[in-house]
This record gives structure tokens, C-alpha cells and sequence, in this order.
């Protein structure tokens, strides 16, 4: 599905012309990195039924050729497959480049390389098959965490959601295999409901420049896609088991795909993945075990003319909440913070108790496409995704009660139809609409109010992108999207909640009926959102690259910061939405320098992104209930500004030695109170020492280190609270970020033959390897507990 | 333009297609009665002779905006000891459920604590036992002193670590946690 970004040489030397079909196409395969030749590809003339090999000195030749443009695809081993378009006017030469495989190259390239299959002017990132792999046991969270410019926001270890220059929940994007998943990712406590090995290869786009998936990325787009299938007769797999000292558990996973030459192919993957307490340095984190399942299979035809696939997979994860987390009102908070250990410490154990999540995906996805001569490629989909969402919270009762506290069922269902025309000499047009159909049901019968309301919601969407290459080394983006969202939902507000926020006279006209203190509404709300980009790329050297990118992205408010109205356990505060919100309007301006090369390379992307109607959440009152005061924070919309940088260098220090740098900043200001913004990431670095020796057993030994700052600029939401103990009012500490830390990983993995089409590969980690205590400030749970302990994991992975 | 145009209607028409296919029936949601919350406490302070005390604290819309409403039927008198009972009820419910009742038989897991603040001059003791024989605390005497003014806080704590001292070494969490304005004359 994937067509790489692209360098197009055209060293074309134009003959005479004349009206005979006797034209020839020639040239070279050339390896995009270091420029070498490419013997061996197999280049298709697609629909001339001709086929050409590169020799030895990477060369080519087609013959017989008529006037007029051709689509060759380009083939080779280690290569990902490519098509390009090529007009032949006379006799033409032609060279194509190749990215490489990404396992074939240094550690540059495998931290931040690009592509431009998703967008052409907004730097990518990616993380291949081969790095996911290192990865088999840990989250999609996790995973990501390990590029520039994003880090995660925690609750606990087993919750990581992830972080875009400083954005997250609503405003980051996750495409999985081409569906946007719908998995209540407003929350901050909500994680993706994805397992990392039933990924391919992952690409972050940090920005809202991919309009064909969305319009509403503030912070960028997350696109997951399965590992490509050749077009020939085979079968293989691998398995994959983990086991790690810190949970005393481990995972396993095996992944079997079956192919033929006439295109059909068929996967099937699978994984089970079981910790129990995993253990700070000094005490165990009771409660905090988790237990994944999944499996995934997809079955299709691919030829080049058409192709259809279908796939389904199914996700459940129940994960365990810090039990020392989930407390009453500031005097508890007070309590927790000022113990400096958790108030509750048990023996290990790998049963897990409330509170705890147990969250299931099923998501189902069909999808055609068919290339038509004068026009493209046009794609149809249509998904159908279930998230169902269970939150246990310790109930006052808890011997006969295993009920949980939120039983959340969101299901979607998308259609989307895209056409990607690429039969024009001057430029590309990628075009689609598409139709979404979302309901959530909230079920009553958890004897605890509703935190997100019964509604439905419609989207229709429409774009358009389209790129023009006005010299060889300098290409123009420009796109649009138009998107409509309309809610109607079914909301029980509490009368006193109704009236103290002025409701009954703004919206008197809502109220279905009352019952009691609680008042039933129909709220019907519209959003009609436009989103743009434009952005361009110039090449220049070869090796340089420069991008600049401007996108404007809108995003309509999520049923939490619409109707969220009550005591959310976990934070220990009562949160409060508003039904009057405007969409969030965002602009922003991205610009990376990148340089490639086989010894030095680099990227360096500076940002800044404007957003008018910015929906935070902030404290505004002490609320006293009968179970204690209890801070208010009330959503509010504002103007923010957001601006960072993120920079990747490596440096090649000899055959076998290799050294990677990356930093991260990130500064968020409201701009109506003039303060920094809550919950901005703290600047970090990691820096990396490699040694790879492909004779010894391809062996593998990598040195990192972690260091991540204080955060310096924060809101203070501090409070006072009486706490009748004391007889006096103190101070609750719920803003002072914990201090800088810096911690120290091993990694080493070596691959053994095991009979001409099996490999054993053998890895062992090691995680904070001094057993440093710390706590992070974007983990939701610092205030209660450090953070993991020293973790010791071994990986064999068998490819058969 | 025309393309979009086609686009357009191409989009109303599947929409029209996604939207009937999932119509469904709009019945109205059922409200959800909490049955988390506790509304009410009251304390009642029997001395043996002269009148009783109630303290009640009632907050109908838990953690809704408003605030819990007190009433305290009088001030208590020096140098006098009384019998001390708590009750806690959820009041959102017909009829009001008494969860001293589910605190009583999982008495392992609830607690109650009792603490005066301000210049009180109030002592309480003599608390009711859990199977376990440590504090349940749903009665417990208490014994005035001279004249004074102060707080008066009772805590309900849940799933607390048995035997403690206060609440400050108790863990768990607060699931009541009430202070009145006593005076003792």
C-alpha cells in the first residue's frame, strides 16, 4: 500500500524525436543512502506486460517504447517495492532510487528516518518491524516514547498514552491499519487498545498535515500498518517470548502468514501477555499487574490492478490500579504525599483486584482498492470497531460487589472512499470522503452515575491534497478538509449542578425530564470543522533536506470535556465540563532540517503551534462534600501557545561503533493568564553507544542513557485544606514537579542460525540498571509511589 | 469542482445508507440512583441525665456544588459523659438505606475516628469492637470538660490498616469525613 517518498533523479537525455514505437527507457537502481547500485531489482511495466532486470552495475533497459508515461514498479529484495511514474519522450534515462530495508542500516536511520507516504512535507518518523521487535512485551506507548519530541503521559506503568509536542487524549490521532481507532481516547487515563506485535511498522507524523486521515490532530497522527506480504509462494512466521524480572511475568507471541504468486495471502497473529505487581526500588506497587490478550488475522488478494483485504482484530487488556491511588478527599491527599511510600503495601501478587480497567477492542476493517487507467487508485473501506471499557473502582462494599464503577460500550462504524490519481505529469491529488457512525452506551446498572452520557454522533468528512514538484528538488503541498460532526446525546444532570451553572436558563429547551434531583437532557450539538496544510520541501546536496510546513487544524470538544460533571476517583478531584464549547482551532508552523549520511546524519525540527479555544482542565474551587473537600477543576477554553524542538543526530565512529543523540523541548503557555501550561513534558535527552559486529553473530550491545530535567515552569494549583488531625490548615502539593532523574539501559541481542530458514535471535535487558528511585511528572500516580525499579528481560525470538 | 460536487452527493447518499442501517430505538435512558453515596451522618449523644445532642451533617447532592447542610441540635453540656451512636444513610434512596448496617457487618474494613480541634475540650473512648477486637467505632462514650468551643470531626475510614493509632497511620480511604462546630457550656 505504501509508496516511499521519493527523490526522482532525472538525468534524462533527450534524443530526437520521432512518431516510431521504438524508444528505449534505461538507467540505474540506486540505493537511496549511499548512492551505490542496486544489482538484481525487477522492474514491471505495469500493464505493458514488460519486465526488466537491473545487472550488476545496477543498469536497465526497456525497448520498444512508444511517447507517452508509464508506471513502472520497481522491485528488490531488500528494498521496499516502489512505483513511479515515468514519461518517455525519445529514447530516456532514468534512475531510481531505493530505500533500503531499514534493518540493513545504522542506528540513524532506524531512530528518525523519513518517508513521505503519508504526507510530503511534515517530517516523519518511523519505527520499523525490527525495532518493534525489541518491544514484543511493552506497550504502544512505550514504543513511541523512544522517538523525539514525544513521551507519554502515565498513570502507573501499564497505562502509557502517548504525548505529541506536548498534546495528548483528543488531540493525537491513531490510525491502525488504516482505521482510526475509537477507543475512548479522551481520557487521560485511557491507553490505545493496540498490541505492538501486531504492528508492521509505525510512522509519527507530528502535525495535522495528513488530512486524509483526519482534521482534528492538534498534535500529530500515530499510523500503524501491518507487515507487507510478498507476492510469492511461501510461508513463515516467528514467536516471539519475553520473560522480565520487575512483574515476575513475561509474553508470548507468535505471528504464521501464508502467501502465494497469484496474491493471496493470509496472517494470523497472536499474543498473551501476563505481570503481576511490578516493584518500584524500595516496595511493590501492589495492584499493578496486567493481563493482555490478543490475536488478529487478515486474509486478502493483492494484485497491481486490485486488491481487497479483509482483517480483524481483538484486543482486551485488564490492567491493575496502584490500590494506594484510589483515596478519598484532601485530607487522604495530604496523607499519600507527605508518606513518601504508598499507604498500601502488600505482598506480591499476580491477582488484580480493584482499581483496575479491563477494556476490550474488537475492531473489523474491509478494504478494496482498484487501479483505473486516467484516474488512480481508488480505495474503499468500511470498519467496524467495538471498544467496551470497564472501570472498577473499590466500592464502599466491596465482600458482594464485583460491579464495576464505569461500563462504557463505544462502537463506530466508517466508511471512507479515496482516490489517489497520480496520471498527471504536473501533480498529485489525493481525494476521499468519508461517513462515520459512532453511539455509546453507558450501562446503568453500576449503581454509579454516568460519567460519559448515552449519545450518538455523525461525522462526514471531505478532502482533498494535492502536491506539485516545481524542480526536481523542490515539491509544494497544499491541502483541505472539511469536517461536520453532529452529537446528540442523552445526559442526566444533578438539579443543583443544572442551576449553579446557569443551564436551566440557557438551555431550558434541552430538558426531556425530571426525576428526583437529577434532570434529563436531549443537548444536539453541531461542529463544522476546516482544517488545512500547506507545506513544501527542498532538496538540496543530496543529502539535505529541508521541510516547512503549515497546517491548521480543528477539533471539536470530546464528550468529556462537554459532559464530564462529577468525582473522578483516580485524581481525587471532581471535574466539571461545558456544554457551550467552541471547536479548538490550531495553527502550526513546523520546519526540520534533516541530513543523511552514512557517517553523520541529523535532524532538527523546530515548532509552533497556536490554538484559539484551547480546552484545558484547571482548578477553580475547594468543594466541601460530605466526604471530605475536594478540589474543583472545571474544563475552560483558552488561547495556548505551544513551542519546541526536537533534534536526532548520529554519528558513525567506526564499522562497528555507532552514537545517537536526541533532545526534546517543549514550553506551553496560556496566553489569556499568562502561565505555563500543566502537564508539559520536562526537556529530555537520550543518548545512546551501539556496537554491532555482523561477523560475531550480528551481535548487538547498546548503551543508553535517559536523562530527563525538572520541570521549571508549572501551573500552582497547590491548595489549603483543614485536616482535622492537625487541627490546621496545610498545604496540598498536587503541582511541584518531582525532581530531574537520569537513568541507565543495556540492551544486547545476537542472532543464531538455527537451519537455512530459521534464526533464533537472543536478546537480554537491562532497565534502570542502578535501581534508581524517581518519579515522573507525567505519570498521573507520582504523587503516591516512585517509579520502576531495575528490570531484567530476556527475549528469544525464533523466525521460521 | 465538479469532482467534489460528485463527492458531495456521493457522501449525503452513503451517509444516508450508514445512518438508517444503525436507526435504532430511541427509548430514553434510565436514570441511575447512586448507590455509592452516603448523604447523611448523625451523631447522638446521650448523657445519662439531661438532654440529648444530635449532630447531623446532610449533603443530598454528594459531590454536586452544594454544600453539606449541618444541624446540631444544641450545645453540650460540662463535665458530662454520654453514650455515643453514628449513623450514616443514603438519602437519595426511598427509603433512605442505612449503611451502618453494611459497616457493622463488614466491621473489619470501616473504622471510625473521632477528633476534637480548637480549644474543644471533649474526650472519646470507650469504642465498640470489630470481630478482631480493634476499633469499629459506630458507638463510643464520650466525655465533656469545661466549657469551650471547637471542631468536632468524625471520620469513616475504609479498608483502614488495623490496629492504628489516628487516621494519620491508618491508610485506606476517607469515605466520610465530617466536621461540626461544637460548643460545650
Amino acid at each position: 500500500m505504501r509508496t516511499y517518498l521519493c527523490m526522482i533523479l532525472l538525468c534524462s537525455t533527450m534524443v530526437a524525436q520521432s512518431q516510431d514505437c521504438n524508444y528505449t527507457l534505461s538507467g540505474k537502481i540506486i540505493d537511496l543512502h549511499d548512492n551505490s547500485v542496486l544489482p538484481g531489482a525487477t522492474l514491471i511495466m505495469i500493464g505493458e506486460g514488460k519486465t526488466a532486470e537491473s545487472d550488476i552495475d545496477g543498469k536497465y533497459q526497456f525497448s520498444n517504447l512508444c511517447d507517452g508515461t508509464y508506471s513502472l514498479q520497481v522491485y528488490h529484495p531488500n528494498c521496499e517495492t516502489q512505483i513511479f511514474k515515468v514519461k518517455v519522450s525519445g529514447d530516456t534515462k532514468r534512475n531510481f532510487k531505493l530505500e533500503h530495508h531499514l534493518e540493513e542500516l545504522n542506528a540513524i536511520t532506524l531512530r528518525a528516518s523519513i518517508f513521505g507516504s503519508k504526507t510530503k512535507t511534515n517530517f516523519e518518523q518511523k519505527v520499523t518491524e525490527k525495532q518493534l521487535d525489541r518491544f514484543s512485551s511493552a506497550s504502544l506507548g512505550e514504543v513511541l516514547n523512544t522517538l523525539s519530541g514525544v513521551s507519554s503521559l502515565n498513570t502507573g506503568n501499564a497505562v502509557v498514552k502517548p504525548i505529541i509536542n506536548g498534546v495528548h487524549s483528543s488531540r493525537v490521532v491513531v490510525m491502525n491499519n488504516g482505521v482510526r481507532m475509537e477507543d475512548q481516547e479522551w481520557g487521560a487515563e485511557h491507553a490505545p487498545s493496540i498490541d505492538v506485535n501486531s504492528i508492521g511498522n509505525i510512522t509519527l507524523i507530528k502535525g495535522a498535515g495528513a488530512l486524509k486521515y483526519s482534521g482534528d490532530a492538534v498534535g500529530g497522527i500515530i499510523v500503524t500498518e501491518a507487515s507487507k506480504i510478498a507476492v510469492k509462494d511461501t510461508m513463515y512466521g516467528k514467536t516471539h517470548v519475553t520473560a522480565a524480572t520487575n512483574g515476575r511475568g513475561g509474553s508470548i507471541t507468535s505471528t504464521l502468514t501464508k502467501s502465494y504468486t497469484n496474491g493471496w495471502y493470509g496472517s494470523i497473529q497472536g499474543t498473551l501477555r501476563r505481570f503481576g505487581d511490578y516493584e518500584a526500588p524500595d516496595y511493590i506497587l501492589s495492584n499493578t499487574g496486567n493481563f493482555e490478550r490478543s490475536i488478529s488475522g487478515r486474509v486478502g488478494i493483492n494484485r497491481f490492478e486490485y486488491g481487497i483485504e479483509a482483517y480483524y482484530s481483538f484486543f482486551k487488556n485488564e490492567i491493575g490500579i496502584l490500590r494506594a491511588s484510589h483515596i478519598g478527599g484532601a485530607s487522604d491527599q495530604v496523607r499519600s504525599i507527605n508518606n513518601g511510600i504508598p499507604l498500601i503495601i502488600r505482598d506480591f501478587t499476580y491477582d488484580i483486584d480493584a482499581p483496575k480497567q479491563d477494556v476490550t477492542h474488537h475492531l473489523f476493517k474491509v478494504r478494496g482498492f482498484k487501479n483505473l487507467k486516467n484516474l488512480g487508485k481508488v480505495t474503499l473501506q468500511y470498519d467496524f470497531q467495538q471498544n467496551e471499557r470497564l472501570e472498577f473502582d473499590v466500592r464502599r462494599s466491596s465482600n458482594d460487589d464485583d460491579r464495576a464503577s464505569l461500563d462504557l460500550a463505544l462502537t463506530s462504524q466508517t466508511l471512507r472512499l479515496d482516490l489517489d490519481t497520480d496520471n498527471t505529469d504536473l501533480f498529485n491529488l489525493k481525494t476521499g470522503l468519508m461517513a462515520q457512525y459512532q453511539k455509546n452506551v453507558a450501562d446503568p446498572s453500576t449503581g454509579v452515575r454516568r460519567l460519559i452520557p448515552d449519545y450518538e454522533r455523525f461525522n462526514l468528512g471531505l478532502y482533498g491534497v494535492a502536491d506539485v514538484s516545481i524542480t526536481d528538488n523542490f515539491l509544494v503541498e497544499v491541502g483541505g478538509r472539511f469536517d461536520y460532526f453532529h452529537i446528540d446525546a442523552q445526559k442526566f444532570y444533578r438539579s443543583s449542578f443544572w442551576e449553579d451553572r446557569n443551564y436551566d436558563e440557557l438551555f431550558p429547551e434541552i430538558i426531556v425530564e425530571e426525576f428526583g434531583n437529577q434532570i434529563l437532557t436531549n443537548p444536539k450539538l453541531n461542529f463544522s470543522n476546516v482544517s488545512a496544510t500547506f507545506g513544501t520541501r527542498y532538496t538540496f546536496n543530496d543529502a539535505y533536506k529541508l521541510y516547512a510546513n503549515y497546517s491548521l487544524a480543528s477539533r471539536a470538544p470530546n464528550p468529556s470535556e462537554l459532559f464530564s460533571e462529577g468525582l473522578h476517583h483516580s485524581a481525587s478531584r471532581i471535574e466539571l465540563g461545558d456544554l457551550r464549547f467552541d471547536s479548538e482551532i490550531a495553527h502550526k508552523v513546523s520546519i526540520t532540517l534533516q541530513k543523511q549520511g552514512k557517517t553523520f546524519g541529523f535532524s532538527v525540527n523546530p515548532y509552533i503551534n497556536f490554538i484559539n479555544n484551547f480546552i484545558i482542565i484547571e482548578p477553580t474551587e475547594i468543594r466541601q462534600t460530605i466526604r471530605g473537600n475536594f478540589q474543583v477543576w472545571e474544563y475552560r477554553q483558552t488561547n495556548a501557545t505551544l513551542l519546541g524542538v526536537d533534534i536526532d543526530a548520529s554519528v558513525t565512529l567506526s564499522d562497528d561503533w555507532n552514537f545517537y543523540h536526541q533532545f526534546s523541548l517543549v514550553k506551553g503557555y496560556d496566553e489569556s493568564r499568562d502561565l505555563p501550561l500543566i502537564d508539559m513534558p520536562p526537556v529530555n535527552t537520550m543518548n545512546g553507544l551501539v556496537y554491532q559486529n555482523k561477523e560475531l553473530k550480528n551481535l548487538r550491545v547498546e548503551l543508553q542513557s535517559e536523562y530527563t530535567f525538572r520541570q521549571n515552569e508549572f501551573p500552582n494549583n497547590n491548595f489549603q485544606a483543614f485536616i482535622p488531625e492537625t487541627d490546621s490548615f496545610e498545604l496540598v502539593d498536587v503541582s511541584t514537579p518531582p525532581d530531574a532523574y537520569h537513568l541507565l539501559h543495556l540492551h544486547t541481542n545476537a542472532d543464531f542460525s538455527l537451519s537455512k530458514n530459521s534464526m533464533l535471535n537472543v536478546g537480554l535487558s537491562v532497565t534502570n540498571i542502578f535501581d534508581t528511585n524517581y518519579r515522573n511528572y507525567l505519570n498521573r500516580l507520582r504523587y503516591y509511589a516512585d517509579d520502576l525499579g531495575r528490570n531484567i528481560s530476556i527475549n528469544l525470538k525464533i523466525t521460521y | 469542482m465538479k469532482k467534489f460536487r460528485i463527492s458531495i452527493l456521493a457522501a449525503i447518499a452513503i451517509t444516508g445508507l450508514v445512518f438508517t442501517g444503525c436507526s435504532n430505538d430511541d427509548d430514553a435512558p434510565a436514570p441511575v440512583n447512586e448507590e455509592e453515596v452516603i448523604t447523611t451522618l448523625t451523631v447522638t449523644l446521650v448523657p445519662t441525665t439531661g438532654s440529648t445532642v444530635t449532630l447531623t451533617s446532610r449533603d443530598l447532592d454528594g459531590d454536586g456544588p452544594d454544600a453539606p447542610v449541618f444541624d446540631i441540635s444544641g450545645n453540650l453540656a460540662a463535665n458530662t459523659t454520654y453514650t455515643g451512636s453514628v449513623v450514616v444513610l443514603n438519602e437519595t434512596e426511598t427509603p433512605a438505606e442505612n449503611i451502618t448496617l453494611e459497616v457493622v457487618e463488614e466491621d473489619l474494613e470501616h473504622q471510625f475516628f473521632f477528633v476534637a480541634g480548637g480549644n474543644l475540650d471533649i474526650t472519646t473512648n470507650g469504642f465498640n469492637l470489630d470481630s478482631d477486637g480493634n476499633i469499629l467505632g459506630t458507638t463510643f462514650n464520650v466525655t465533656t470538660g469545661a466549657a469551650s468551643t471547637g471542631t468536632y470531626t468524625v471520620t469513616l475510614i475504609h479498608e483502614p490498616m488495623k490496629p492504628n493509632t489516628s487516621v494519620a497511620d491508618a491508610g485506606g480511604e476517607t469515605d466520610i469525613e465530617v466536621t461540626f462546630d461544637v460548643t460545650i457550656q
